[in-house]
């Protein structure tokens, strides 16, 4: 199959999970929390579509629900982490000097924490009476606000070289003002590098919420995202008496390669 | 009618089966769960190292895990005086330490004199403090030792089934032990090894020496399912304390090795804050003091679906502090928790509350809405979260659940006080309920609800700190099972703990191990290992 056939199904495949996950309220059968207790651990039938866990919760109303969550606050963490990104590594890049000394220093202290241990600290120091829902934009946007250091190097290397390049010295010689050579000369050729970032991030996010999540500190319960319906992979008999509790697995792995394949897209177009 | 010939033929049959089922020697494999922090039986404070001390250590008297009643061990008889203050063992003779140093009350009193020196800083020692002073220990002659502590110890004699009696002479230290085994090896990190004791006192009914096995390899191993990976493939004859999915999966593929012991000591609970100091608002402190809420709550939670659900049915709904299977401690006279959504509303009308749109509101109008919290990690009491907080929304109870690494738990239940309410395990070790005595006591640290007070803040915490002090001396075991009897009816009335559940203690054992009868006191399953015998390790027909 070529490249860019390739890159529609992906691209039809993501989008389909999106919008799936986008109008879970109308096509989820049952409300994601609702306990069927005399039904726990149900196979795949008529009523049930997806069985039920361990709680007797309808998997496929948690599968649809966690969907979108995972997948609309993944997308807003990656933007607000290359959004930082891209403004200070853009300074760094751009202004040189102490500046680019005193955010490359913060950037190698950021990449030095350990960012799981930090998410954990500052999870623990949020109040506790906040409701599931912003619990989970709380535990995407601390993702969104340590996720940039990796992007931000990325970024500066780049600006750094436009910088030093041919038609940025002749903008600058013609007495271009600095507002407009960053307008028009640097952010334009910059976009494909942040768009670059943008999507390799959304996956890594996704990720590490579940990781958030298998550890119980992600989502709140009753709440679903991947990652806490992961959790449910731990028990590896149950999931051998149960296959169809590998579907948010699959989703996750569908989703992370769609992703890949649709990334070369962005690096050609830079 | 059979032949004279194959009856014979029979009979011996049946005269070899025995020995080849269980014969003496072999070793005995298990897992300890952590690294043993300590072999000095006076400085246990850990598991593991309890299970090593349990395994080698020779107590004056050793409690019977199945009876539940005191036996004697290196001491033959003993007697407490009136006054509860001093004890008087009369001790077993010809007894030698595994190095062949002689046992005497010398190295009683060298036990004891260790075990009470607060620079030893002995968790075992703090259970013999009774009051202000020092313990005094004299020995009359070689086999006669009387210790007197300044006050009045409760249950005094069951204590000195944690005392493993240290060598005063032998160069060996605590390696000497009066045990069924003494270390022989240990590696950190990776395993213990302890050998059959020459000198051990005890003999079975034939008057053959006891241990039978020859050996004990303590595997360190953390991971509970590596653990029961190689109990399968035959590597581990027996694993002490699985969860309940790990048991219903090994019950299906084999119920022969899957053993319940019965419903422990240990319980699953939740409390609400009642602490003072607290930064809630004052309207939700008024919930939380409420013993109408706090009992509506208790009756809102449907405890046998827990049970069912959470811990596939190996589990009783809990009543009071005290489990069923603590046979003398337990008050039987206690009524099983009701589940009952509509009294529990009735009870809540009663206390101001009304139920709205599905919304139960106080007085002031303000909706019930609260936050558990519990440590992260643990897939049990993340489910009994989540359920409880469907059961409440039944009476239009918002409840939110919250989960913590564990630091931060306790930082918030101990120090800042910053929570609403929390569910944790509780775990005993001790029948004895001088044990709890940090947990009922207003002024104990583990007091959780409002811990460490100055004075009692409500008139039933100052009648169970009276009742509690007052069975720590009380004269008879009658009258500190009436006293302790109250305490635990008044925990049933305040419900200052809303107990959840008593977990099974569920044990695997091999067919190889004759002789296992895992029980609900620690240590569970090997507690009679001077009694193992090993048989041929017949396959587990499961994933090898």
């Amino acid at each position: 199959m070529n490249t860019p056939r390739l890159r529609l199904i992906c691209a039809l495949v993501l989008g389909l999970i999106f919008v799936l996950g986008l109008f879970a309220g109308t096509v989820s059968p049952y409300p994601y929390a609702k306990q069927f207790r005399e039904h726990p651990n149900v196979a795949p039938s008529s009523t049930h579509l997806l069985g039920t866990d361990s709680l007797g919760r309808d998997l496929f109303a948690r599968v649809i629900y966690g969907t979108r969550v995972s997948l609309l606050l993944a997308p807003a963490a990656a933007l607000l982490s290359t959004l930082l990104a891209g403004i200070l590594g853009g300074f760094a890049g751009l202004l040189g000097g102490w500046c680019e000394k005193i955010i490359l220093a913060a950037t190698d202290l950021s990449m030095a924490l350990p960012l799981l241990f930090v998410l954990l600290a500052l999870r623990a120091l949020l109040p506790l009476d906040i409701s599931p829902i912003l619990s989970v934009i709380a535990t995407f946007a601390l993702l969104g606000l340590l996720g940039w250091p990796s992007s931000l190097r990325v970024v500066w290397a780049a600006t750094k070289n436009l910088r030093n390049s041919d038609f940025l010295l002749l903008a600058r010689a013609t007495g271009c003002s600095r507002r407009r050579m960053i307008v028009r000369h640097l952010l334009p050729n910059l976009r494909p590098v942040l768009f670059a970032q943008f999507w390799i991030s959304i996956p890594v996010f996704v990720l590490t919420e579940a990781t958030l999540s298998m550890l119980g500190l992600g989502v709140i319960e009753p709440l679903p995202s991947w990652g806490n319906l992961l959790r449910g992979l731990e028990d590896i008999s149950a999931v051998s008496a149960n296959p169809w509790r590998l579907t948010p697995l699959v989703l996750l792995i569908l989703v992370v390669i769609c992703f890949q394949f649709i990334l070369p897209a962005q690096e050609e177009t830079a | 009618m059979p032949s004279p010939l194959k009856s014979l033929t029979l009979a011996i049959l049946l005269a070899f089966a025995l020995p080849v089922r269980a014969q003496t020697g072999g070793e005995l494999h298990l897992c300890l769960h952590g690294e043993p922090k300590t072999f000095n039986p006076v400085l246990v404070d850990d598991e593991a190292s309890e299970n090593v001390r349990y395994l080698t250590g020779g107590v004056l008297i050793r409690l019977n895990r199945q009876t539940q009643e005191l036996e004697p061990a290196l001491a033959t008889s003993w007697k407490v005086s009136r006054d509860r203050r001093t004890i008087t063992f009369h001790l077993r003779k010809g007894v030698h330490f595994s190095d062949g140093t002689p046992f005497s009350s010398e190295d009683v009193a060298y036990t004891m004199r260790l075990l009470m020196d607060p620079v030893t800083h002995s968790s075992t020692g703090d259970a013999f403090r009774s009051g202000e002073g020092t313990v005094q220990v004299q020995t009359p002659s070689p086999d006669v030792a009387a210790i007197a502590f300044p006050a009045p110890v409760a249950g005094l004699e069951r204590l000195f089934d944690q005392v493993a009696i240290l060598s005063a002479h032998s160069p060996k230290k605590e390696m000497a032990v009066l045990g069924p085994f003494y270390v022989a090896d240990y590696k950190a990190g990776s395993y213990v090894l302890l050998q059959k004791n020459p000198n051990y006192w005890k003999h079975d009914a034939q008057g053959h020496a006891l241990p039978y096995i020859d050996s004990v390899r303590l595997d360190i191993q953390r991971n509970r399912d590596i653990e029961l990976l190689r109990f399968r493939r035959g590597e581990l004859q027996l694993i002490n304390r699985l969860d309940a999915e790990q048991f219903e999966r090994l019950q299906h593929e084999n119920p022969a090795v899957a053993r319940n012991a019965g419903t422990g000591l240990d319980a699953e609970e939740m409390w609400f804050n009642q602490s003072p100091v607290a930064p809630l608002p004052d309207y939700k402190k008024a919930w939380f003091a409420a013993k109408e809420f706090r009992k509506a709550i208790s009756m809102a939670i449907n405890r046998a679906d827990l049970c069912r659900m959470v811990y596939a049915g190996f589990a009783k709904p809990a009543s009071g502090p005290v489990s069923p299977s603590n046979h003398f401690w337990f008050n039987a006279a206690l009524e099983d928790p009701k589940y009952d959504p509509q009294g529990a509303l009735r009870l809540l009308a009663q206390a101001g509350f009304r139920l709205e749109n599905d919304t139960l509101k106080d007085r002031t109008g303000k909706p019930v809405e609260f936050t558990v919290v519990t440590n992260s990690g643990n897939a049990s009491r993340e489910k009994l979260a989540t359920m409880i907080q469907q059961d409440l929304s039944q009476v239009g109870i918002k409840v939110n659940v919250v989960t913590l690494d564990f630091p931060s738990l306790i930082e918030r239940i101990t120090r800042t006080f910053d929570y609403d309410a929390c569910i944790l395990g509780l775990v005993n070790t001790d029948l004895d309920p001088n044990s709890q005595m940090t947990v009922w006591l207003s002024s104990g640290e583990n007091h959780q609800w409002n811990p460490s007070q100055k004075s009692p803040a409500t008139a039933w915490e100052a009648e169970i700190d009276k009742l509690m002090r007052e069975q720590a001396t009380a004269p008879t075991e009658k009258e500190r099972k009436a006293k302790f009897d109250r305490v635990q009816q008044i925990a049933a009335e305040q419900q200052p703990f809303i107990y959840l559940i008593n977990k099974d203690v569920l044990v695997a054992v091999s067919p190889g191990v004759v002789g296992a009868a895992p029980v609900v006191l620690e240590p569970w399953g090997f507690w009679n290992a001077d009694t193992l015998r090993l048989g041929p390790a017949p396959e587990l027909g499961v994933q090898k």
